[in-house]
């Protein structure tokens, strides 16, 4: 089971990708999918692979990942 | 699992901040209002806005503000942390606003040591009017109004003010830092906190620089303006403590 897990509040992404080159993981990427606003949010492409290591939320600058890890 | 990392509460709930896609505006929102939260301060704050893209912050950050004329920002802090000494106070400047239009006021407020922060943006643009030099423009860079790159001839050299307030005697804490990686973040973060409780404990004028980017008018996208940032404004304006008395 993942160690960690992240939450992304979709709306308020705006593609920057900070997050995607961040990740140790590579856990994070983009789809086709859009938001709201046009952008094509991120997702959890492989969330197996989480270790709840927060970099990924401490680079966005949007606010928009929570991230819960495992016995934290 | 248990929650690690997450929004403040001095953001509004469920707000989308109006900054441009990796703005580093929004970053520097977003940890000020982390370290309020740790100081357990957001129903104590107030921050000043100056003019410029950080007003964007005024739909964003659920906190008390007062916007200020252009560049006065120090001014209305000083005035009102003498007024409210228990508040937290503030300013949120770019450098158009504190270096250039406001550079009297933000010399004079740390001159006196009044003891509010200065959290002061340094993105080397005019961003909300579309891109103009700014005093920390870099020499040979292309803006809407240095078109043939800023010329030290013409236009003087880029504005360090962290080195310049260490000039004088009053301030308490001085730091230029950055958002452009990881570690950095954490680094800025520390300072903002550091910067807050010097005010905290009454020590007087506290100052951060952020060295930050402005990939709309940079003409970048957001992952290559944190290389420039690294590469080459770093080069100009090294980051650091300057002071902390
Ligand atoms: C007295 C006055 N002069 C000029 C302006 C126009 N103006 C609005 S924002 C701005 C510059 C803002 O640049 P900066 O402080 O660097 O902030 P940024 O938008 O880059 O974050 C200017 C000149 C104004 N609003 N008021
Ligand atoms: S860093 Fe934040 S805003 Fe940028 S792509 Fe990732 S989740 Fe979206
Ligand atoms: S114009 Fe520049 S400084 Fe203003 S929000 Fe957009 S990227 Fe940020």
């Amino acid at each position: 089971m993942a160690k960690g897990k992240v939450e992304i509040y979709s709306e308020a992404c705006k593609s920057c990708r900070y997050c995607v080159i961040t990740c140790p993981k590579n856990v994070l990427g983009t789809t086709e999918a859009v938001n709201q606003k046009g952008y094509q949010y991120v997702v959890a492409l492989r969330p197996e692979d989480c270790i709840g290591c927060a970099m990924c939320a401490t680079i966005c600058p949007d606010g928009v990942i929570t991230v819960y890890r495992e016995g934290a | 699992m248990e929650k690690i990392y997450s929004r403040a509460s001095g953001i509004f709930e469920g707000a989308v901040s109006g900054f441009c896609p990796g703005c580093m505006h929004s970053t520097i929102c977003k940890i000020v209002t982390q370290v309020i939260d740790e100081l357990n301060m957001t129903d104590h704050t107030c921050f000043i806005q100056g003019v410029g893209c950080c007003g964007l912050s005024i739909t964003y950050l659920d906190m008390d503000t007062i916007s200020a004329p252009h560049g006065r920002a120090c001014a209305i802090a000083s005035a009102f942390k003498r007024c409210a000494p228990e508040t937290l106070v503030f300013t949120y400047q770019g450098d158009g606003d504190l270096a250039s239009i406001g550079l009297a006021e933000t010399i004079s407020a740390a001159n006196r040591g009044e003891n509010f922060t200065v959290i002061f943006v340094n993105n080397g643009t005019y961003g909300m009017t579309g891109g103009q030099m700014a005093p920390t423009t870099l020499v040979g860079t292309k803006t809407t109004t240095s078109p043939y790159g800023r010329d030290p001839g013409e236009h003087g050299y880029p504005i360090h003010m962290c080195e310049l307030l260490s000039q004088l005697s009053a301030p308490a804490y001085i730091a230029r830092v950055t958002c452009a990686d990881v570690p950095n973040v954490r680094k800025a973060k520390a300072a903002v906190k550091k910067a807050f409780e010097y005010q905290l404990a009454g020590k007087g004028f506290s100052f951060v620089e952020f060295v930050t980017n402005c990939p709309t008018n940079w003409g970048m996208s957001p992952l290559e303006t944190l290389d420039y940032v690294r590469d080459t404004v770093l080069n100009e304006f090294p980051l650091g403590e300057f002071r902390a008395k």
